[in-house]
């Protein structure tokens, strides 16, 4: 790792109903985490193009969350297996390009998970601290 | 269509929220407000104590009449609560509400990195830095409004439902009340006598009950279960399924042309019925017919078939006679009904607690639970009030009760709530004992009594006084002497601080309350999130107890929680009143995140069409070319068609690419690198 200041830039992309909800939660119950990630709210995973993902990594994101409701909680249905379906898709073309597919993560935390909520932001944080900065970081802009 | 303002300058004011020391105690806000006035397109940042209140939200508008700003961003708590506050303000302001962004710098912010203020300032700035580029892309929206349907449902004919079905009917609107079990009634008709007062159950139910079967604008539908939902607030569609029930209501014969026939409640099938089962309804404590009613005060008074026992004898058919009641080829029908909202009020099942083997339920003969013991203890029970053991039929003198039998339990086994009424049945329950079996003596282990309610403390020393014995210490186990079918109770006396082994005639376990096995089922239809211990998720605890995240959906009763009578008649009360509000204004406002399609950009492939979960979606001819459509009634807004369209074709409202991409790229690339 070259720089010893180093800190993860990771963006979350979550949903409204569940994921963004769940935060919250954390943040009523005051379950402290990492600071490393920023969050971005959609209404729903599904609404996630997968050239967002790449548009992150390639902006030099160090990692990416994607989070959503748990399968058959979707407040759109089916949204989030959408977006599992396109996440999966998405890390074989990491893979491809010579990223590792860790970098891109998709959880499901419901509402009332403000606990789980915690413990992904942790987890997600720990492995991109692992991983050190993106390869991409000095092709941004 | 939304209009889009061309070629216009962004100017965003930016309003950053001490919230006392909510925010302000681990977040440097005048640091993250001067950090503000650096970012392009801002044109004024200002802070304050508490956004929310009049002068806070007073700064909103009045820096937009001065400053002609485009568009507005409040860094505070999170958007999922006071998104509505600061769209008004920005309203009020002169500004279309939706070119308001909100940058959650508390929930996600503050309250989770409170020993982190250095960390904590970097991300509120770069939240803000965040909020700012999206802001400075928002366009005019208008929230689309629909018409509500006149009639609303109610899902589970117990207390609750029964409440909540009355009062939406008697605020004039039409109430289709679905039970899926042959009566309403639910929990309560089980019930001897309700504490504190000891009414008798069902001499105060059954007079609700009368109501809602007489109520012109409640529609009955029992035996029947909610098969398929769609549609949303004001129009929702529901598909139910009215189950066989083997016999028709003198209605129905008159629809079938059998003139003075239908089923009258006169009970000859039951007499010439071959087969018995089980009454569910007493807990398997007595036998019902494969043709039957579950008590005499049932509601509506018409027989059902178990067609899951019945030998299709026919013997019912021919002791009906000219009736013609009974018609064993019945098969289950679906109805589709047009309603605007919905109370959800499906009650509680009892925690099995056999799973806690160590007490030995379903092992040991004198080891019952507080539900089986009530109808053994109640006068139309059946033993007819009188309390037996189920060993050898002798009254028992010597009770234990085993209070948070299942409750209160971090073991993995039980569960970990409170399940809130039990202390209180039990104090009722050791009344009986005192009062209907002279010499008896009921021993009460507790945790503690959380008698909570208005005058329910005052029983709790009523008890006391009238002799029954409390010990606290949670039961290590039971055994049973298998002579006798006594059985010793194990437990520490924590007051006292020494074990006890005590040998008593019964136990009574007072068993933990669960969310009915349909509950998942039922909150998946309509879209309900449920806690983590399985109970429906009400919209907020506090400000929303009645409300789900599903508009138009609203909850009554236990599902939603452990509660006791008054408060699920309270909050079925409550629900009522909720659901009744839309459908008395006529109308609601739907967010106006729909997809647009730019027709420019589309090619017509149709890929989106089926990534649609609403069918909003379809190809039309325009100008000689294929391009999608979007039907605006049907989008619901999650954009899932958006993230798909590999042209880029798909606008969604609010949540557009451009807007989306910004926000990226303000966070990756704008700041410090």
């Amino acid at each position: 790792m070259a720089d010893e200041n180093w800190k993860p830039k990771i963006i979350a992309i979550i949903c409204n109903w569940c994921s963004y909800a769940g935060a919250d939660l954390a943040g009523g119950a005051r379950i402290q985490y990492p600071p490393d990630i920023r969050a971005i709210r959609v209404m729903c995973t599904g609404r996630i193009d997968p050239l967002f993902i790449l548009k992150a990594f390639q902006d030099g994101a160090d990692g990416v969350l994607v989070s959503g409701c748990h399968f058959g909680d979707c407040h759109y249905l089916e949204g989030n297996f959408k977006a599992a379906k396109r996440m999966f898709l998405l890390k074989s073309v990491l893979k491809n390009i010579g990223l590792d597919d860790k970098r891109l993560r998709m959880t499901f935390v419901s509402a009332s998970e403000g606990a789980k909520w915690g413990m992904v932001m942790e987890d997600v944080i720990k492995t991109i601290n692992e991983l050190g900065p993106s390869p991409l970081k000095e092709f941004a802009r | 269509m939304a209009e889009v303002k061309k070629n216009e300058e962004p100017r965003i004011g930016v309003f950053v929220c001490h919230c006392g020391t909510n925010i302000a105690g681990s977040i440097d806000v005048k640091a993250v407000m001067e950090y503000a006035r650096t970012l392009p397109n801002v044109a004024i940042a200002d802070d304050y104590q508490y956004m929310c209140s009049t002068p806070g939200q007073n700064k909103i508008a009045e820096a937009i009449a001065e400053q002609k700003l485009t568009g507005v961003v409040v860094a505070a708590c999170s958007p999922r609560l006071h998104e509505p506050t600061f769209r008004n303000a920005t309203k009020a302001g002169g500004l279309n509400p939706f070119r308001f962004e909100m940058a959650n710098i508390r929930e996600q912010n503050s309250w989770v990195h409170m020993h982190q203020p250095e960390e904590a300032t970097a991300k509120a700035k770069d939240a803000v830095r965040i909020a700012v580029a999206k802001a400075s892309l928002l366009e005019d929206l208008v929230p689309k409004s629909v018409p509500v349907e006149k009639a609303a449902m109610v899902v589970g004919g117990g207390v609750g439902g029964m409440q909540a079905a009355l009062d939406l009917a008697n605020a004039g609107i039409k109430t289709y009340l679905v039970e899926k079990s042959p009566t309403i009634g639910g929990r309560m008709s089980q019930l001897d006598k309700t504490f504190p007062t000891l009414d008798c159950s069902q001499c105060i139910l059954t007079p609700k009950m009368v109501d809602v079967y007489r109520n012109e604008g409640i529609e009955l539908l029992t035996y029947t279960e909610v098969e398929q939902v769609e549609g949303y607030i004001g129009n929702f569609d529901v598909t139910l399924r009215k189950k066989a029930r083997g016999v028709i209501t003198p209605a129905e014969a008159e629809a079938r042309g059998i003139v003075g026939g239908g089923c009258t409640g006169c009970g000859d099938c039951v007499d010439v019925c071959p087969v018995i089962k089980p009454n569910p309804f007493e807990l398997g404590m007595a036998p019902r017919k494969a043709i039957y009613i579950y008590h005499p005060q049932v509601s509506p008074l018409i027989y059902t078939v178990d067609f899951d026992a019945c030998v299709k004898c026919g013997l019912c058919v021919e002791a009906c006679g000219e009736k013609k009641a009974v018609d064993l080829e019945m098969k289950d029908e679906l109805m589709t009904v047009k309603v605007g909202t919905v109370v959800l009020a499906t009650g509680y099942d009892i925690f099995p607690i056999e799973k806690k083997f160590e007490w030995g339920y379903k092992n040991y003969d004198n080891v019952i639970t507080s539900l089986e013991f009530e109808r053994l203890i109640c006068a139309s029970g059946p033993t007819g009030g009188h309390l037996v053991r189920p060993s050898d039929g002798e009254t028992p003198k010597k009770i234990a009760f085993v209070l948070c039998a299942g409750s209160r339990d971090s073991t993995g086994v039980g569960k970990p709530y409170c399940s809130r009424f039990c202390c209180m049945y039990s104090l009722k329950h050791a009344h009986q004992i005192i009062e209907k079996i002279p010499g008896a003596i009921p021993y009460i282990f507790y945790m503690d009594i959380r008698s909570f309610g208005k005058m329910y403390e005052e029983f709790y020393y009523r008890i006391q006084d009238e002799g029954a014995k409390f010990i606290r210490g949670r039961v290590a186990n039971i055994l049973e002497d298998p002579v006798t079918k006594n059985l010793h109770v194990n437990a520490e006396d924590t007051l006292l601080g020494r074990p006890i082994d005590m040998e008593v005639d019964m136990v009574v376990l007072a068993a933990a309350v669960q969310p009915t096995a349909e509950t998942e089922k039922t909150r998946r239809l309509f879209g309900v999130s449920c806690s983590q211990d399985g109970w429906l998720l009400e919209a907020h605890p506090k400000l929303n107890p009645c409300g789900t995240t599903t508009a138009g959906v609203y909850l009554a009763g236990v599902c939603q929680g452990p509660k006791d009578i008054p408060d699920t008649v309270a909050q079925a009360e409550g629900a009522a009143s909720a659901a009744s509000i839309p459908i008395h204004r006529g109308e609601v406002e739907l967010e106006p995140y729909f997809a647009q399609c730019m027709e420019e950009k589309c090619a017509g492939c149709g890929l989106c069409v089926n990534q649609c979960p609403y069918g909003a979606l379809s190809l039309v001819e325009k100008d000689g070319r294929t391009v999608m459509q979007v039907t605006e009634a049907k989008c619901k807004g999650c954009g899932t068609c958006g993230g798909f369209c590999p042209g880029g074709a798909i606008w969604m409202q609010h949540f557009a690419t451009p807007q989306i991409v910004a926000q990226i790229d303000a966070f990756l690339l704008g700041g410090e690198q």
